[in-house]
């Protein structure tokens, strides 16, 4: 290595390519297993969060249905979707946005349909 | 007092002199490539937080440090000094791993470098990370995990032709990280096992990074057809904020568990995410990506500049180190690429193989790459979200791939 001190020793091809593939095995093996944790937590929240929600619809069935929250300040009324899901339509803005270089609330939009 | 040798002494000390003594023209090549790296930062935006600083620090130590000066003028104007740090980690020497020595006799770098010797910068700047992520759609979509693991896929290729290149495991294993495309895990590795190859693997690692917009596209088109690329992905389900403060608790417990010695990365990735998601600690949150991360970026930054001192760095192992990088990066695409058309295949058409690309970590680079590849296949594509789940399950997979390196040469 030249005028440089290598730091450790020098390895056979085969401990290297063992090494190799038990790494990605390693990180495989550990992805999957924490895959399978967030699995099992994630059913685990849904169960608990769906035993409250029927009991909360329950009581819930006669009262009236809420009235329509105020628009947050500086809204410019309403916009129409059209087989665009809230989500995509928050995600469009906001890159519609970046792209003009301008503040979300200084730009009006009219509707959002999805081009199939 | 004669003014004639006081004028001829005041020039030998100069570093003009350096330039011309032995092997100063090694410096001369250094500034002109700190220069070079300036110019990428600066100009061209690649990857500016960190570069400018490392093309600085590259700077400042190649203007103050020549090997061909006597070495009392090095030890007096130098502000990073290669010799300082050979005796720290020389077992032999009387400073073997001897913080005191190097504080008492070391410059302005030598002393920020201790944070990165100590692995203190890259866990604390993953700490930022952790607070600027959402991990939501990778909890909405556990199965990107397993494209975040396929994309390792350079790390262990790159790491097995650097042995055959000559290189110890120790320094291939520093190598081979390059292909994780995550900064701070490539710094943290390379300072435990391989020190010597820092500035070349940081400086690699970093440019790489930069340069994903025009690394990956050409093997992601090669790779997949017109039809996968067109793949619509259904909506993601919503995470509830309890399943975000739960998930760094979990991951933290189990992946520490599993293989220690990531404890310093993964500990502090989440808990940065920790501090974004519980809404009680947002002042901290605010701290560790803002303040602490800025702060810490300039001083990995000019310190790992720092390393890049000319008789180590103008080697033909760096050029073999920027060519086994790119390797590296090019393999963990095409790993998470085929990872992803295996999803395609199973699902019966409903993954776009495209986000497996985005499994190689590079925030939010890489995921910005798919999102641009499938709108380019299909206009309506919106993979954005998609991608970020195997985008952030590459940054977890690279700190595993770390520790395990770690857990293997670091012994």
């Amino acid at each position: 290595m030249g005028n440089i001190t290598a730091s450790g020793k020098p390895m056979g091809i085969g401990d290297a390519l063992l090494t190799a593939i038990l790494g990605y095995a390693v990180v495989f093996l550990g992805l999957v297993l924490l895959m399978a944790v967030v699995i099992i937590v994630g059913k685990a929240m849904t169960k608990k969060s769906s035993v409250p929600s029927e009991n909360a619809a329950v009581k819930e069935a006669p009262t009236a249905a809420p009235a329509e929250l105020p628009k947050a300040p500086g809204s410019a009324g309403g916009i129409k979707l059209y087989g665009t899901p809230e989500r995509d339509a928050a995600m469009v803005m906001a890159i519609v946005a970046d792209r003009m270089g301008k503040p979300i609330n200084e730009i009006r939009f009219i509707s959002i349909k999805e081009v199939k | 007092m004669n003014i004639v040798d006081t004028v001829s002494s005041l020039g030998e000390q100069s570093g003009f002199f350096g330039f011309i003594a032995a092997d100063g023209w090694k410096n001369i090549i250094m500034v002109i490539i700190a220069f070079g790296l300036l110019y990428l930062g600066i100009k061209k935006e690649f990857e500016p937080l960190l570069l400018v600083g490392i093309a600085f620090g590259c700077l400042l130590v190649n203007i103050s440090y020549f090997p061909g000066l006597p070495a009392e003028l090095n030890a007096t104007n130098a502000l990073y000094h290669p010799e300082l740090w050979d005796a720290f980690l020389d077992s032999s020497s009387e400073y073997y791993h001897s913080y005191g020595h190097i504080m008492s006799h070391g410059g302005f770098l030598d002393i920020l470098y201790i944070g990165v010797k100590a692995g203190v910068y890259p866990s604390l700047i993953f700490m930022g990370i952790g607070a600027m992520t959402d991990f939501g759609p990778l909890i909405s979509n556990p199965k990107s995990l397993l494209l975040g693991a396929a994309a390792q896929m350079g790390v262990f290729i790159a790491f097995f032709i650097a042995v055959l290149l000559g290189f110890t495991g120790n320094q291939a294993a520093s190598i081979g990280i390059i292909g994780g495309a995550d900064g701070p895990t490539a710094i943290f590795l390379t300072t435990k096992l391989a020190p010597e190859l820092l500035g070349a693997i940081a400086i690699a690692a970093y440019s790489y990074m930069a340069l994903i917009p025009m690394i990956q596209p050409p093997f992601m088109r090669l790779l997949t057809t017109e039809k996968e690329r067109s793949v619509k992905m259904e909506q993601l389900h919503e995470v509830t904020k309890t399943e975000k403060i739960i998930f760094p608790i979990v991951v933290t417990a189990f992946i520490v568990l599993l293989i220690p010695s990531t404890a310093p990365l993964i500990g502090c990735l989440m808990l940065g995410n920790l501090f974004k998601e519980t809404g009680l600690t947002d002042r901290l949150s605010d701290t560790a990506q803002n303040a602490m991360m800025n702060i810490v970026t300039i001083f990995l930054g000019i310190s790992v500049g720092a390393t890049t001192v000319a008789s180590k760095f103008l080697t033909v192992e760096t050029l073999k180190i920027v060519g086994l990088g790119l390797a590296a990066f090019i393999c963990s695409t095409i790993g998470g690429l085929l990872a992803g058309k295996v999803m395609y295949k199973l699902t019966g058409g409903k993954v776009n193989p495209l986000i497996g690309s985005a499994g190689v970590s590079a925030v939010p680079m890489a995921a910005r790459i798919s999102q641009k590849e499938g709108q380019r296949a299909n206009p309506s594509n919106f993979l954005l979200m998609h991608a970020m789940g195997p985008n952030v399950a590459g940054v977890i997979g690279s700190a595993i791939a770390a520790g395990f390196l770690l857990a293997v040469f670091g012994g």
